[in-house]
């Protein structure tokens, strides 16, 4: 790679930084609705990163991860809405919500961990539906999650009386509420990012690493490959969590419908399309995965009018056939991934070989 | 002699109707080298796997360091100071030869998730000792030029070492090597030889299991033998060439 | 006692199609090691195609005993290339991948073929042609109607006729052995590919079949219906030991039984505070229950009876 792009020079380093800062201003431009793209766009990437500890670095296939997202998203629904009449304070919502998503963790993961990996998948899948279906049940005989519909007037992230929500001044520049939400999610990306850099090249990151190429001689050398794992997945949960806690007050409403198998194979596919276990192919992968939907959205249906003169087939449908199709050539000519690790890509072609 | 490190007490176990340990009886001194041996399928792996938490013996059972030794699970063996090698060397191939000794260091060091994650004093002092040892090892059975290779690009002699090396970072009080010498040639037979010599002189007491008979009545300060799941003899090499019952053994009487 | 038979008889005819459809899912397992999320859409395309083909002849003026099976047919004929294709341009080339690179793929080709389905037959519920006789029996105080009858007869002699394949044939022996060791099937002459094609179309068939069943059944389709069928048929699949036949028939017959006795008798159990739309956690609830005791599932891992 040419050297000024390298993340560690200080030139890199200051040039994504200006990047960083422009882009929210770049994007509404366009409207709005394009930061809101970038919102969700860095939120995948927290999410995707959360997820790489447990499926990247530990090997465990988690097609269940949206329900600790969900499990954070009801929490500050609840604890911060006029459902309850509870307005909690930022600081006491986040770590609860981290907390219960990592106990959920914990408990799904300590009975199930020692499971062969494809059977993993499947209980955690199970385990994301029966979320899922209490959140959508869970409004009678007591009234909890308001049901299918939905908990609305979520409050807005606020620190003291400055609220993340709506328009405010800074220096003369007009930021607005999708902007402000974007640099708290920038922060919190590079916090994990941090985390997850760290984490790799530590004495839990080989750990995990040892886990994945040999789980018997990794016991053999004093592993307790059990813990470990479920250290990744606790962690994994946590990150879930706060996410969705993020979502929840960025969105100001949370429904069942956000929290279904798609979105958990959605930032899997976020993950394993990047570069399983390769942070910047990880987030590549977010980033991509978030925004192309986005991007098909706006360009199918005027693509179509351009070319055809009318809409010939719903540009809904097209857009998801051409996501489907997109993750199938990827996988079909970059099997790593786009974006994968240097040992990963060669481990690869040595045994296609 | 001194005192007893390992004492195996009637062990056995069965694999359906097949009995591969027939209530085995022997103890391992410290700072000896003790080799086990006996022909194809006389249960010297399956002893071993009972040792290293492997498998749970279904009768009888190990006292190690003067306390029983419950390892149902191998990290409790190698918490307790058994390491191990495998017959059908076990790395972790995509890793570099020295992050395969440093992931040995696991079971003796503690910097836990928040540590790495805040990146504290205490962690970075630990990982720069478990990298330093490492390397020491690395230097120990000579292989540390390699250090930076992935295991599996290693020669196969050089796995062999590699593995006795991630034995070693866990610290053990008894090293336990599976065949060690199969498939070496005579060179590096006489180099691994020279390398458990030193093992043993640098105070690590080493079981042996392993097919070169030469190789073992040369190097054991004693020896047992297994035929069928029970133990045949126990005693000096010189005793053990000469005995009878071993000789049927092996020749197949 | 008669909502006990009544809903163990639902159960039983519910269980029949899960149990076709993980069959699908097992094989392809047993084979080649990999969860084919796109199972569900191909047993979803069969409906829609026996749709299509079956009332469009009806509207022709064909009769029942006709368009009926030329309805049939055409889904299964249509599966069976679909399955042939989708193994052949997705699935071949990803071999010698990464484990999840083919899980992608089918995720991939699952959001495909849900979308191209929509386009062609519409966002709309559709009718199913009445194509068995609507005839009701009452016994012991339990209903139930021709089609179940069907539905549960058919299943057992399709499996029956599987079972047969696997065990008797020249091509049931390179099943197994590829299922054991793909290398050393090769190595004795086994056509690999060929043994992973034909796992892929007898399990498309397998699930055109239930689609259309499903379809007889409730009377209705859609293009989401293959999701949840397919998700729960795979529930099935490894609550019975995944890769193995047997396991994979019981676990779909045993899983819509607990389902439909769970619905039944949830409201009671919970003194009404869960009510019987908590049908769908129970086949997740029993898989985690059931792998937490038997981690290989119920029948896994017995070696012989993988296919």
């Amino acid at each position: 790679m040419k050297n000024w792009l390298n993340p560690r020079s200080t030139a890199g380093i200051a040039l994504i930084s200006v990047a960083l800062v422009a882009l929210p201003f770049v994007a509404a431009s366009g409207g709005q609705a394009w930061v809101r793209i970038l919102d969700f766009a860095i939120l995948y990437v927290f999410l995707a990163l959360g997820l790489n500890i447990v499926v990247g670095f530990a090997g465990l296939l988690d097609l269940g991860y949206i329900a600790f997202y969900a499990v954070g998203a009801y929490a500050w629904a609840l604890l911060a809405s006029p459902h309850f009449g509870l307005h909690w304070p930022v600081w006491a919502i986040l770590p609860i919500g981290a907390g219960l998503a990592c106990v959920a963790g914990v408990l799904l993961g300590s009975p199930t961990l020692k499971l062969r990996g494809d059977y993993l998948a499947i209980v955690t899948l199970g385990f994301g539906e029966i979320v899922r279906i209490f959140m959508n049940n869970l409004n009678a005989p007591v009234n909890i999650t308001n049901g299918p519909q939905g908990i609305t007037l979520i409050d807005p992230v606020a620190f003291g009386a400055f609220r993340l929500s709506g328009n405010s001044q800074f220096f003369g520049l007009t930021l607005s509420g999708p902007q402000k939400y974007y640099f708290l999610l920038v922060a919190l990306a590079i916090v994990v990012i941090v985390i997850n850099l760290r984490l790799q090249h530590s004495r839990i990151g080989r750990a995990w690493q040892a886990i994945r190429e040999d789980e018997i001689a990794a016991k053999a050398v004093g592993i307790d490959t059990r813990n470990i794992k479920l250290l990744a997945f606790a962690m994994g949960a946590s990150f879930g969590g706060i996410a969705g806690g993020i979502f929840a007050a960025m969105q100001g409403f949370v429904s069942p419908e956000s929290f279904s198998l798609i979105e958990s194979v959605m930032v899997l596919a976020m993950v394993v399309l990047g570069g399983m276990g390769h942070i910047p192919g990880v987030i590549l992968g977010a980033v991509l995965l978030s925004i192309l939907p986005e991007a098909l959205r706006y360009g199918v249906g005027p693509l179509q009018t351009a070319l055809f003169g009318k809409q010939l087939v719903d540009p809904e449908s097209l857009r998801m056939l051409v996501f489907g199709l997109a993750l199938v050539l990827v996988m079909r000519f970059r099997p790593a991934g786009l974006w994968p690790s240097p040992e990963r890509r060669r481990e690869l072609q040595e045994t296609a070989r | 002699m001194s005192e007893v490190l390992l004492q195996a007490d009637a062990v056995a176990k069965h694999f359906g109707g097949v009995r591969a340990l027939r209530d085995v009886t022997l103890s391992i001194r410290r700072g000896e080298i003790y080799g086990l041996i006996g022909p194809n399928g006389a249960g010297k792996t399956t002893f071993f796997n009972c040792l290293t938490g492997l498998y749970v013996p279904d009768g009888g059972g190990f006292t190690f360091c003067g306390a029983p030794l419950v390892a149902d699970a191998p990290q409790k063996a190698a918490a307790r100071g058994i390491a191990r090698t495998f017959q059908n060397i076990r790395l972790f191939g995509n890793m570099s030869a020295l992050e395969n000794v440093m992931v040995g260091r696991h079971v003796r060091t503690r910097a836990g998730v928040f540590g790495a994650m805040l990146r504290t004093a205490a962690t970075r002092a630990e990982e720069a000792a478990i990298r330093q040892r490492a390397m020491e090892l690395l230097h120990y059975v000579d292989i540390a030029e390699r250090a930076d290779d992935l295991a599996k690009n290693l020669s196969y002699g050089d796995q062999r070492r590699l593995e006795i090396a991630r034995a070693l970072a866990t610290e053990p009080q008894l090293l336990c090597l599976d065949e060690p010498a199969a498939g070496m040639n005579a060179t590096e037979t006489a180099e691994l030889r020279e390398l458990i010599a030193g093992i043993r002189a640098d105070g690590t007491t080493v079981l042996l299991i392993e097919h070169d008979v030469k190789l073992v009545m040369g190097l054991c300060d004693r020896v047992a033998v297994l035929d069928y799941g029970a133990l045949v003899i126990e005693d000096v090499p010189a005793v053990v060439q000469k005995d009878q019952r071993v000789i049927e053994a092996y020749l197949g009487a | 006692m008669d909502i006990f038979l009544q809903q163990l008889i639902n159960g039983l005819v519910q269980g029949s199609i899960y149990a076709l459809v993980a069959l699908g899912y097992t094989m392809v397992y047993g084979i080649m090691g990999l969860i084919n999320f796109a199972h569900g859409e191909v047993v979803m395309i069969g409906t829609l195609l026996a749709i299509s083909v079956a009332g469009g002849l009806l509207q022709a003026g064909w009769p029942v005993a006709l368009a009926g099976p030329a309805g049939l047919a055409a889904a299964v004929l249509g599966c069976m290339a679909l399955g042939w294709g989708l193994e052949r341009v997705a699935y071949r080339p990803l071999r010698n991948a990464p484990r999840l690179t083919p899980l992608i793929t089918a995720i991939g080709m699952s959001i495909v073929l849900q979308n191209l389905a929509m386009m062609v037959w519409g966002r709309n519920y559709l009718g199913f042609p009445a194509l068995l006789p609507k005839a009701g029996f009452e016994v012991a105080g339990a209903h139930f109607t021709a089609v179940q009858v069907v539905i549960v007869v058919v299943s057992a002699a399709t499996m029956a006729g599987l079972l047969a394949l696997v065990y008797r044939t020249k091509l049931g022996m390179a099943m197994r052995a590829t299922a054991q060791s793909p290398a050393v099937a090769r190595l004795m002459g086994v056509d690999v590919d060929r043994v992973i094609a034909a796992a892929f179309v007898i399990g498309s068939a397998l699930g055109a079949l239930a689609g259309v069943m499903v379809g007889s059944y409730y009377e209705i389709a859609h293009y989401q219906m293959g999701f949840m069928l397919g998700l729960k048929a795979f529930t099935a699949a490894v609550l019975g030991g995944i890769g193995n036949l047997g396991g994979a028939m019981a676990g779909g017959v045993l899983l819509g039984i607990i389902e439909a006795l769970g619905a039944g008798y949830i409201g009671d159990l919970t003194g009404g505070f869960l009510g019987s739309h908590y049908q769908d956690i129970f086949a997740f609830v029993v898989l985690i229950g059931v792998l937490m005791f038997k981690p290989s599932g119920l029948f896994g891992e017995k070696t012989g009876e993988r296919a």
